[in-house]
């Protein structure tokens, strides 16, 4: 189901825990798992359970309780906006409703074309930097205005 | 962004340039100097426990729990592994700093971990750090990859025959891994949902086993505080707030930023340093320690000094140190109306007060905020917040209350206004003007 590399990222992560706790590596997993196939269906989620021996119900648990796991298909890059209060009070909501009405879509929608999904956030850790946003959980964009954010969808193909 | 102001600094002497961070400039700055001290010395757990009992040094991630006292609990004669966890999961609205001390300083993370693994005898320890930072998770990896070639992380640290194995683990997006109880679930591969306390983790903890957890800032002092002595760092605060704290400061000011002050700084100090008021405009309130704390008027917040005793008098909270400023442009029902949303989205659902209680506080500051609240829902929302407190198993309930119970306190007359009329008392191009997303409107 995985590639070999994404297992050897795996088995990297099960040897943070003590022997007999390999589901600490759950998350990590899951997460490895998502970066591969760009979300997580379920055969996905099956297989990681199985992988470190645990039942899969738990490892759906896992998934469906923190926010980042996508357990429906994204957009080639999704971006998600914190609009909590400290990005609001700069320009956080204003910044996706400038990304709604650019990309045509609201919040946990996708362009027809797969380039982009627009999901709403909660507080990343970087309110001084508002407004926030996040492309593909990874890269965390700060002080995003109208050009920042005219440029960025520009150079996401 | 660093930090961008600071006063009688000792966290982040030295955050400057892009190599700051790493394990050479540490240790040039005088990294692993109280490390070594400790083993060069003979210094016992237990001296080292009356150390920081000594310095007063407090929880940095909101409790603002005696540090010293916090390690005095684990149980000494537990032989079968104990750990030691630092709590990186940093996402109380408002608050950024701990992001910060990972970019800039991570290696003082890791050196106050490795002294309290000694101090409380745990071979094993994690840091659990916020999915929404991914950088500086990578970053804390390669540091612990620098302080292990080192020596200062692993078996025989330094030659004192002490044992050590730390670990980085990543969150995936939920609020409620910052309770401590809820982040050991989390490492143990389950949903982030707290435990029944007692027992508390310094007796049955991770895995089962005797457990303390410290906000990254907290371990971040420790080896200053050794290396300046207790006493010194005492009187960098004032008496009961000892230390200094790293201030995050967001809202409405021109320079949005951490800042590094002495617990018991006034207020308008801190207010200054972050370039007062965006566009001259005047204060309304503040949030002093972060989204749970309650909300005060701008006159109250003006008298206050920054420190644990002052804020609890003006009936707030220092909290993480997280300062949410915010000016006349703000509708104070859409601010609520925002925080109780994001308690509703991040309750666990695990005790039906809280899982119950906030859906129906953000159905009713929504309601009135979107026009159609309704006289009794003042005291409606008053009743719910009594009846969630105290009765769910963690504080996020209790966090969701005491932003409703202060906003509804201080500016009753805005939540009657849109009650009345139907629209708030702010203007809309009032609001849009206070945001700075439009440059033009600035």
């Amino acid at each position: 189901m995985l590639t070999k590399e994404s297992i050897q990222k795996i088995d990297r992560e099960i040897a943070k825990y003590p022997a007999g706790q390999k589901q600490s590596a759950v998350m990590a997993a899951l997460a490895i798992a998502q970066e591969e196939l760009d979300w997580l269906p379920g055969e996905a989620i099956e297989f990681v359970a199985n992988y470190l021996g645990m039942p899969p119900i738990a490892a759906y648990e896992v998934a469906s309780f923190y926010n980042m796991y996508d357990l429906e298909p994204v957009g080639r890059h999704k971006l998600t906006v914190c609009t909590n209060l400290p990005c609001l009070l700069s320009g956080g909501v204003d910044a996706a409703g400038y990304l709604k009405s650019k990309l045509g879509i609201g919040f946990n929608e996708t362009t027809p074309d797969g380039r982009f999904t627009l999901k709403e956030g909660e507080c990343m850790g970087a309110c001084g930097d508002a407004p926030v946003l996040l492309v593909n959980n990874r890269r965390m964009c700060g002080r995003m205005q109208p050009e920042e954010i005219d440029k960025l969808l520009e150079d996401l193909e | 962004m660093a930090i961008l102001g600071a006063i009688n600094p000792i966290l982040t002497v030295g955050w400057d340039g892009d190599a700051a961070w790493r394990l050479q400039d540490y240790v040039k700055r005088g990294g692993y100097k109280a490390l070594a001290r400790i083993f060069e010395d003979r210094i016992s757990p237990d001296q080292l426990i009356g150390e920081i009992k000594k310095s007063g040094l407090r929880g940095r991630g909101g409790a603002g729990f005696p540090t010293g006292l916090k390690w005095s609990f684990m149980p000494k004669d537990f032989k079968d592994g104990k750990y030691i966890v630092c709590n990186t999961d940093e996402g109380e609205p408002g608050t950024f700093k701990d992001r910060d001390i990972l970019r800039c300083n991570p290696h003082a993370v890791i050196e106050g971990m490795v002294i309290a693994a000694y101090a409380v005898g745990a071979a094993r320890g994690y840091n659990y750090i916020h999915g929404e930072i991914w950088d500086m998770y990578k970053r804390f990896e390669e540091a612990l990859d620098e302080a292990r070639a080192a020596g200062f992380v692993g078996q025989d640290i330094l030659g004192s025959g002490f044992d050590f194995e730390l670990f980085a683990h990543h969150g995936y997006g939920a609020y409620i891994c910052g309770e401590e109880s809820a982040l050991l679930e989390s490492i143990e591969g389950k949903k982030g949902q707290p435990r029944f306390k007692p027992p508390f983790p310094a007796s049955v903890g991770l895995y089962g086993k005797p457990t303390t957890i410290n906000n990254t800032e907290t371990f971040a002092a420790v080896p200053f505080v050794l290396n300046m002595g207790a006493e010194a760092y005492l009187e960098a605060g004032k008496p009961n707030n000892a230390g200094t704290k790293l201030f995050s400061v967001s809202g409405h000011v021109n320079r949005p930023g951490n800042y590094e002050i002495p617990l018991g700084t006034p207020f308008a100090t801190l207010l200054e340093m972050a370039g007062g008021m965006r566009g001259g405009r005047k204060l309304k309130a503040c949030i002093p320690g972060g989204s749970s704390a309650p909300v005060l008027p701008a006159e109250v917040i003006m008298d206050c000094t920054l420190d644990y005793d002052a804020i609890s008098k003006a009936g707030s909270m220092l909290g993480s140190g997280a300062v949410i400023v915010m000016d006349e442009t703000t509708c104070m029902v859409k601010a609520l109306e925002r925080l109780s949303y994001f308690y509703h989205e991040e309750s666990c659902g695990q005790c039906t007060p809280c899982r119950e209680g906030t859906g129906w506080l953000y159905g009713i500051v929504h309601r009135i905020e979107h026009g159609a609240g309704r006289p009794e829902d003042l005291d409606l929302l008053r009743g719910i917040t009594a009846n969630i407190m105290g009765r769910t198993v963690c504080a996020l309930g209790d966090a969701a209350s005491m932003p409703v119970q202060g906003f509804l306190k201080h500016f009753r007359d805005e939540f009657e206004y849109h009650v009345e009329n139907g629209k708030c008392l702010v203007p809309p191009e009032v609001q849009r003007a206070g945001s700075t997303f439009f440059k033009a409107t600035v």
